[in-house]
């Protein structure tokens, strides 16, 4: 099958030929055009077919017309510049960049466009006196970059970037070097005449350099070991502080009283070498969130319906008059009051908690409760705020501000404000309690032996023990283990919010899973027929039928029917929420509810979802729509449960209940109809038993689950949509790789011991020199950097081949 | 040997105005995104190709 010259889907029945090149749809086709007529085709020379059907977007921008977002979304705003930002998930590959940062050729009101990859982000300069916000982003969606603008968009504030460390690390470096050049001749103890003339200076000098080292680069480790001491708690920034503090006082006492030369070099490389750990540590994935709330979910803007009267009159706002005496209007969503009429259109949100006056609502909850298919409500009836409305526009009035809607309260639950990071024991932590007192006990008895042998040497000793002790390779050791391992994640499509996700993981003795959406795939459902077998001109009809509606039951049995071909039907009906009928010459077919197709005999009972099909109003049969499990998920099942219990919760109703028991393990629970509240406090009751809980789900209602387990894994069909707060974000395609990303998270976690029990090794060897009153500048110099850049070689060798054993296809 | 003095001082001044050039660079955001400017470096050419397609011929004619 030819694929398209555009998207690079595979051509189907309505193949497009135009220059010579193929295209799957006539949005593909048009994208090509406009970049053909402005000489921007060079946009498919730089990658093959780089692009993405553009969306039917009528209607979906009409709020860029009211100032007050657009203001809330202009970034800069000054006469004849404006500036904004756009998130684009589409931006994939070299073509995005050349294509958007070359728009100007496509609207001369642009200015300029920057590509900001690694975010996905577009910064557009242009004029607004030539074009507004509505046609720039319009313009966007033309050519397949369609911008996700939401809620989280509104009020964004300037973005603070920390680069804090980058400076410490910088300082740190800088003096690093210096110190090292300047302690260079004192390392061999030349005793040359002007080198001695120089000693003080170059001393002095060394000092100086060490200074901003000790006071601004150092500084949160001094903090961190305030704040764990304060805390009863003896963390691994304990000994470094302590180290750190002996190091520059012993040092500084040593050139003043002309001892020697002192440790400065040691100290601005030990400072060095651990902000390096700490900066590679720091592995971000900057296209990724892991902290959104339902506020990347929810449009920035709705239609609200004001009652025509002189005082709506003034608002200059877009408005349309209709016959009803109600004009239409963007309003942003917090603005809404209980009482207002607001117009949902087809694929749209509902924000807030309402009752639908007009219109048959058809509602997908599937991401904020877990319920797999669309429940149909008529007027009267309350909604919920979070479902998609699938068919038609439906007027709802409003009871609740957005911010006091049912799915925003969940937010409020204390589990999303409190840390999770800060209350977990890390292996580094856990030694450093063991270690940070061995220490101390060390240098007391060495010093009290040398008081009894040798008074003068007693000091000399104490100092030497704190500073050879300084623990800088095991503080290395778990951040370039784990810093290594999230990169291997990412490569794998696991991404981790920080490495210590990946020490949680390993201490998981229990998995709970989502239903709908984790271990069932979106969308795609098994489909099943029953009843009498329909001939082959009915197929046919039946085919013609359903091309006509946008349902996705619909859309999803046209596509199993695809190989029957398409009549012009001579009458078509869709009866919203109900079904559809076409006629084609004497076969007329009713697809729908039972009602709908006239079936009063005994359904079939199951809780699956039917569509019953009748022609010429005799009964046939009807589809069975199974949800549709991913592949391997009873392999994973098995894998898993040798290692970890099992559980799974479900917002849906129990009709899998037997199937899931075949499945899995015995020992699994199974839950359904779980609220999100259920599902959190489910978490908490089997942590209150001591379990370590990994959940994995992917909605809006496994948001609380996410935030209160210990790891919470996010799945996403494609990671740049939205997905929960969470710890980590997996592709769905490797979610059945789950146990193999858990026992590797394990070996990790071997690795860092083994790199403790080296660097263990490293502070015996330089305690010895220590106790026996041997340590000289040049021994510190050598040990510290050695046992250092062992344990990162150590480390980074050993996840290198961690991460060649997961090569999974 | 005391030009050792003013060779010092000028190794320093010079190695701060390195450091200064790098927190300069930091804080403008020339680190915010490392990978961007990378392809967008090997577009100029191909543009003034699409663009005018007389250009490459023009171009050639200078190199010669």
């Amino acid at each position: 099958m030819e694929s398209c010259y555009h998207c690079g889907d595979p051509c189907r029945k309505s193949t497009i030929s135009h220059l010579d090149k193929l295209f799957c749809c006539n949005g593909c086709k048009t994208v090509f055009e406009i970049l053909n007529d402005h000489d921007l085709t060079y946009y498919y020379d730089l990658q093959h077919t780089p692009g993405k059907t553009p969306l039917a977007i009528e209607g979906r921008y009409d709020f860029l017309e009211n100032k007050d977002i657009v203001d809330q979304l202009l970034e800069f705003d000054e006469q004849q510049t404006q500036i904004v930002s756009f998130v684009i998930p589409h931006i994939h590959c070299s073509s995005c960049i050349w294509v958007l940062e070359n728009l100007n050729k496509l609207h001369p009101a642009v200015k300029s466009a920057q590509v900001n990859f690694p975010e996905k982000s577009v910064r557009i300069s242009y004029n607004s006196a030539e074009t507004t916000l509505k046609e720039l982003v319009l313009l966007l969606c033309r050519i397949g970059y369609e911008p996700s603008i939401s809620l989280d968009d509104f009020n964004k504030k300037e973005k603070n970037v920390d680069r804090s460390l980058i400076y410490k690390l910088g300082v740190a470096g800088f003096a690093f070097g210096n110190i090292m050049f300047l302690s260079f001749p004192e390392y061999f103890e030349v005793h040359e005449f002007w080198l001695e003339q120089f000693k003080g200076l170059f001393r002095w000098l060394m000092f100086a350099f060490s200074v901003p080292v000790v006071f601004y680069s150092a500084r949160d480790y001094f903090i961190s070991a305030y704040k764990g001491l304060r805390s009863g708690f003896l963390n691994i920034d304990v000994p470094i502080a302590i180290g750190v503090t002996v190091l520059f006082l012993r040092s500084t006492l040593e050139i003043i009283m002309d001892w020697g030369t002192g440790f400065f070099d040691s100290l601005a490389g030990l400072i060095f070498f651990l902000l390096l750990g700490k900066f590679f540590q720091h592995k971000t994935y900057a296209f990724l969130s892991f902290e959104r709330d339902y506020k990347s979910y929810f449009p920035i803007a709705v239609t609200r319906l004001v009652k025509k009267d002189g005082a709506a009159g003034k608002e200059t706002a877009y408005s349309k008059s209709k016959p009803s005496a109600t004009e239409e209007q963007q309003t942003p969503v917090y603005e809404l009051q209980p009482g207002d009429r607001i117009l949902v259109r087809h694929n749209e949100l509902i924000p807030t908690d309402g009752i639908l006056i007009h219109g048959t609502a058809l509602i997908d909850y599937s991401f904020v409760t877990g319920e797999a298919i669309p429940v149909t409500k008529q007027s009267g009836d309350k909604i919920y705020a979070g479902g998609r409305q699938q068919a038609g526009v439906i007027e709802v009035e409003i009871t609740k501000a957005v911010e006091q809607s049912y799915l925003t309260q969940l937010w409020n639950n204390s589990v999303f404000s409190t840390n999770k990071a800060t209350a977990f024991e890390n292996l580094t932590d856990q030694i450093s309690r063991r270690f940070t007192i061995g220490i101390l006990s060390i240098a007391v008895i060495a010093t009290a032996y040398w008081l009894f042998i040798d008074p003068a040497m007693a000091f000399n000793v104490f100092t030497a023990v704190l500073i050879v002790a300084c623990p800088c390779a095991i503080a290395l050791a778990a951040p370039f283990t784990l810093g290594n391992m999230l990169r291997i994640y990412g490569r794998h499509q696991l991404y981790l919010k920080e490495s210590s996700v990946i020490e949680q993981m390993a201490q998981v003795d229990m998995v709970v899973f989502d239903k709908t959406g984790t271990l069932t795939a979106h969308q795609k459902n098994g489909i099943t027929y029953q009843g009498i077998t329909l001939s082959e001109e009915e197929l046919q009809v039946l085919h013609s039928t359903l091309r006509a509606s946008n349902h996705p039951l619909s859309r999803a049995l046209y596509d199993l029917l695809d190989d029957h071909g398409i009549y012009t039907l001579d009458d078509f009906k869709e009866e919203t929420g109900q079904g559809i009928m076409g006629i084609y010459g004497t076969t007329q077919i009713k697809v729908g509810s039972q009602q709908f197709v006239g079936h009063h005999g005994t359904a079939i009972q199951s809780l699956d979802t039917q569509v019953h099909i009748s022609t010429n109003n005799n009964y046939k049969g009807c589809y069975i729509f199974y949800n549709n499990y991913r592949t391997g998920m009873e392999d994973l099942f098995k894998q898993l449960s040798s290692r970890v219990q099992l559980a799974i919760l479900s917002g849906d109703n129990d009709g899998e209940r037997t199937f899931l028991q075949s499945q899995l393990p015995d020992r699994a629970i199974l839950k359904f109809n779980q609220k999100p509240d259920d599902k959190l406090f489910f978490i908490k009751q089997l942590q209150d038993q001591g379990k370590r809980v990994m959940m994995v789900g992917d909605g809006l209602n496994d948001a609380g689950a996410l935030a209160q387990s210990d790891v919470g894994i996010a799945v996403s069909e494609d990671v740049n949509v939205f997905s929960p707060a969470c710890d980590g974000i997996i592709d769905a395609s490797r979610l059945m790789h789950l146990h193999d990303y858990m026992s590797i998270s394990k070996k990790a976690v071997s690795i860092i011991k083994y790199a403790f029990i080296l660097s263990l090794m490293y502070n015996l060897v330089g305690l010895a020199f220590a106790v026996t009153g041997h340590l000289m500048p040049v021994v510190a110099a050598i040990l510290m950097p050695v046992s250092s850049i062992s344990i990162v070689v150590f480390t980074t060798v050993c996840t290198a081949l961690l991460g060649r054993k997961i090569n999974f296809k | 040997m005391s030009i050792i003095y003013v060779l010092i001082t000028v190794s320093v001044i010079v190695a701060v105005i390195f450091f200064t050039a790098f927190v300069y660079s930091v804080k403008r955001g020339q680190y915010d995104d490392t990978y961007t400017p990378s392809v967008r470096m090997l577009f100029e050419d191909e543009l003034v190709k699409t663009t005018t397609p007389k250009a490459p011929a023009q171009k050639e004619n200078n190199n010669q």
